[in-house]
């Protein structure tokens, strides 16, 4: 119970005026950032970084911490609006958001979007409350064997769970892994893939890739077919939200399946993007009906959502406790706390109480608060797909490029994501997912820099993924998965499982 | 030689000037270009003078921290040889610069950049977890009686870590695997975890694990002992850690860490930056940091800190290239 009342001290600490206002301040802000596509929590969080400097660190931290919430709550918007995910976590959230605005009913998605996030964040913050130190303790066990194992788990879980055709997985898979190898090779020091040019130096950004496949392509499809955004009729009203309220008890298994993949992952330095697809996929296979996954259902929202943000939220424990940052913004947060002194590692919890317990605190209060206002905002954003498509269009993809701009200041960027917009118009005529793609663009370096570091620590045998029960677990798992669509049909065949005859099929 | 000239014209504007502002100041933000990414030594140190430039009122127009850490850092050298000209760009370059161009060929070269100062010197300690062995002797000994060898952790491939584990598998004899990581907090994390045996950190990146009790230094890569006395743990401070050398393991190296602008801007803009971040090691923010972080303090400016970097170029060229790590 000593944690309760250190939370209660940290209550005690948050709850002056000036820090809720600057609380209110920091979510309005960071909203304002998260639906800007590309701009997001971490350029948000950059720029008002300087702002902070001359506050006490528990106000500014409570300050960025809240804009960075509000970016997240942000990103579901422009998922879920225009298929154009803000940032990596968001991506499995267009899979059926998008398709719900677009049968107008975008605010029930926005509302599942949002109460998702909460309640996968507050099962975070419960988790960081009470388990801190065992979490930190827990992270360190990972060495690169385990990551190894954890990137194969995700990429294994999209081959074998997912629904489109294997073969077609595997080459959006596989383009997405070459691609990600462009640019400087870590365990090597070499350039791959550059051409000798500096602009692929960095590499591909994966999220100017993102919003080329996902925003641009989708413009020139609404081009192609309509010019007209389908989500006119919104349905907006108190009781669009309360509905979705009154259903949510039936998704408990969901809610609760995503939340603790969601705690896994985040608290696995740098797993967090990883959630949100595990979320999804797994939601799917579970379901009684997979197939009418990807077609506006509303449990396709609260999967990825809730899986997403309680690993957001639960990736800020191996910042504070280790200083490895697991997502962008955490990374940003991280250079922040070096300003006010406040260097993370073990001892943070020891020597700063009033500041962790504060920001904890902030995480209860910043979400509750963060919720009611983007819930009262859902018409006002709901109501943006009223607007013609010829007005919207051209602000969509100035807000693109912009984005794609200002992730890197670069102009090169623009191009690349005009290029890839075309790129997934192509992908969706001819039916390649982009999803995979996408996801080994993100994960494809990490994965092959932990094989690698594997192999050079293990001096090159395959034993080190089932060296102890940890990563041997994991592995078996990805394997297990991979393979699953073979294995639930035998089962099936001798009559072991009855989720056969929906997946032979 | 263009350099020079440039230098001594920059030097002598200064002298003219002091103690004002030269002509010139910024009318823009002014983006301190950051050559790895989030939480490094490199990173920590622009946001302490981020904070020090603020709060003591040095320049009207803000500081913004940007993040180039791409490509190992190469992102950051060619951000600032494209920015030819720009006066409100500024590079926080460490060793990178003499490696970089000779293991991946970057083309880059740091002459083409304007030396504006050094402003710290960084240590290299060999580390081992704090239930590995406890001396220089003892962790040799247990190396070579290993029968896998053991892992050294590191930033990135055919750098400062790489080349300092190199060195000391020639003197003393141990093989060692090499594991590049992302970034030293990566290298630090890794090894309170016992996934690697030891790593050859700089004292920022492994502070909070040794003032954790997780980590402990065996040598610091240099000539002489930090000057440091303040206990940083409750029993030793930097002052404690003998040299590798005392240790009879003769390796010695120590990075530069400086300031440059982009090429081609002119002297006074040049000079502004000199006496910027001459003001900055003034402050007590600077001063505390070098302290906490075990740095070295120095200011090098003008014709000195041309000289400098062209014996430290020769030098890291001399230690690449016998570590075999140069580029055909």
């Amino acid at each position: 119970m000593e944690a309760f009342g250190l939370l209660l001290h940290g209550f005690a600490v948050l709850l002056t005026w000036k820090t809720l206002v600057l609380m209110m301040v920091g979510l309005v802000l960071g909203i304002f950032v998260g639906v800007l596509p590309g701009l997001g929590g971490p350029n948000g969080v950059a720029i008002l970084l300087p702002l902070t400097f001359t506050m006490d660190p528990t106000s500014a931290i409570v300050m960025l911490s809240c804009i960075y919430w509000g970016a997240l709550f942000g990103g579901a918007i422009t998922s879920i609006l225009f298929n154009i995910p803000g940032e990596a976590w968001s991506v499995a959230t267009t899979f059926d958001g998008y398709p719900m605005a677009q049968q107008g009913r975008a605010a029930e998605a926005l509302t599942a979007a949002f109460t998702s996030s909460f309640i996968g964040s507050l099962v975070a913050v419960l988790l960081i409350t009470f388990l801190a130190p065992m979490i930190s303790s827990f992270a360190l066990k990972f060495g690169p064997p385990e990551f190894f194992a954890v990137y194969l788990l995700t990429f294994c879980s999209f081959v074998g769970l997912g629904r489109e055709a294997k073969h077609k997985t595997v080459i959006s898979m596989s383009l997405g892994l070459l691609l990600a190898g462009i640019g400087m090779d870590t365990v090597s020091g070499n350039l791959r893939m550059t051409f000798g040019s500096p602009e692929l130096l960095r590499g591909i950004n994966f999220l100017v890739a993102v919003i080329g496949l996902f925003g641009i392509s989708e413009i020139l499809l609404t081009m192609e077919e309509r010019l007209a955004l389908r989500g006119h009729a919104a349905g907006i009203s108190l009781r669009v939200v309360l509905g979705v309220w009154k259903d949510l008890p039936k998704y408990w298994v969901t809610l609760l399946r995503s939340s603790f993949i969601g705690c896994w992952l985040g608290i696995t330095p740098g797993g967090a993007i990883a959630a949100s697809f595990m979320g999804y996929n797994l939601a799917k296979r579970f379901a009684k009906e997979p197939e009418s996954f990807g077609k506006g259902r509303i449990e396709g929202v609260f999967a990825p959502e809730t899986a997403a943000h309680a690993s957001g939220t639960s990736a800020l424990l191996p910042m504070l406790a280790l200083g490895i940052p697991g997502s962008g913004t955490a990374a940003i947060l991280l250079g922040g706390l070096m300003v006010w002194g406040l260097n993370p590692g073990p001892l943070l919890f020891v020597e700063h109480k009033d500041f962790v317990w504060g920001l904890i605190a902030s995480m209860y209060l910043g979400n509750v608060v963060g919720l009611v206002l983007v819930l009262t905002t859902v018409p006002i954003f709901a109501s943006i797909l009223r607007v013609p498509f010829a007005a919207v269009a051209p602000m969509i993809v100035v807000s693109c490029a912009i984005g794609a701009y200002a992730i890197q200041n670069a102009m090169f960027d623009i191009w690349l994501m005009l290029g890839f917009g075309v790129v997934g118009y192509v992908f969706k005529k001819i039916g390649i997912p982009l999803a995979p793609f996408t996801l080994a663009l993100v994960l494809g370096n990490r994965a092959e820099d932990a094989f690698r570091l594997s192999m050079i620590g293990s001096g090159g045998t395959l034993k080190v993924f089932w060296s102890n029960g940890l990563v041997g677990s994991i592995t078996t798992l990805a394997i297990v998965l991979l393979f699953w669509p073979v294995i639930d049909g035998l089962l099936g065949r001798v009559g072991w499982t009855q989720g056969a005859r929906a997946t032979s099929q | 030689m263009r350099i020079t000239v440039k230098a001594v014209g920059a030097a002598a504007a200064l002298l003219l000037t002091t103690p004002a502002f030269a002509g010139w100041e910024p009318a823009k933000p002014v983006e301190i270009v950051v050559a790895a990414g989030a939480g490094g030594a490199s990173d920590q140190m622009a946001r302490m003078m981020q904070a020090a430039i603020q709060k003591n009122n040095l320049m009207k127009q803000p500081m913004v921290v940007s993040l180039k850490g791409g490509a190992s850092g190469a992102e950051a050298l060619m951000y600032m040889k494209s920015s030819e000209g720009d006066p409100n760009k500024v590079l926080i370059a460490y060793s990178l610069i003499y490696m970089l161009p000779l293991s991946a060929k970057i083309p880059f070269n740091w002459r083409e950049l304007t030396p504006v100062s050094v402003v710290a010197l960084d240590q290299f300690v060999l580390w081992d977890n704090s239930a590995g062995p406890k001396t220089l002797k003892e962790f040799v000994a247990a190396a070579k009686a290993a029968s896998s060898p053991f892992k050294m952790g590191g930033t990135g491939s055919k750098r400062e870590d790489h080349v300092l584990t190199v060195f000391l598998e020639q003197k003393t004899g141990a093989k060692f695997s090499y594991l590049p990581y992302k970034s030293g907090g990566e290298a630090a994390t890794q090894l309170v975890g016992n996934h690697t045996e030891a790593n050859v950190n700089n004292p920022s990146e492994n502070l909070e694990v040794w003032r954790a009790g997780q980590v402990r230094p065996l040598c610091v890569f240099d000539k002489e002992r930090i000057s440091y006395t303040t206990k940083v743990t409750e029993t030793q401070s930097w002052a404690d850690i003998p040299t590798c050398k005392e240790e009879g393991v003769d390796v010695q190296y120590l990075m530069l860490r400086a300031m440059f602008l982009p090429g081609k801007v002119t002297p006074e803009q040049q000079a502004f930056y000199v006496d910027l971040f001459h003001k900055v090691t003034q402050t007590t923010e600077y001063k505390e940091y070098m302290e906490k972080q075990a740095l070295k303090p120095i200011f090098l400016t003008g014709k000195d800190m041309v000289q400098f970097l062209e014996e430290d170029d020769a030098l890291n060229k001399s230690l690449m290239t016998e570590a075999g790590f140069v580029a055909k």
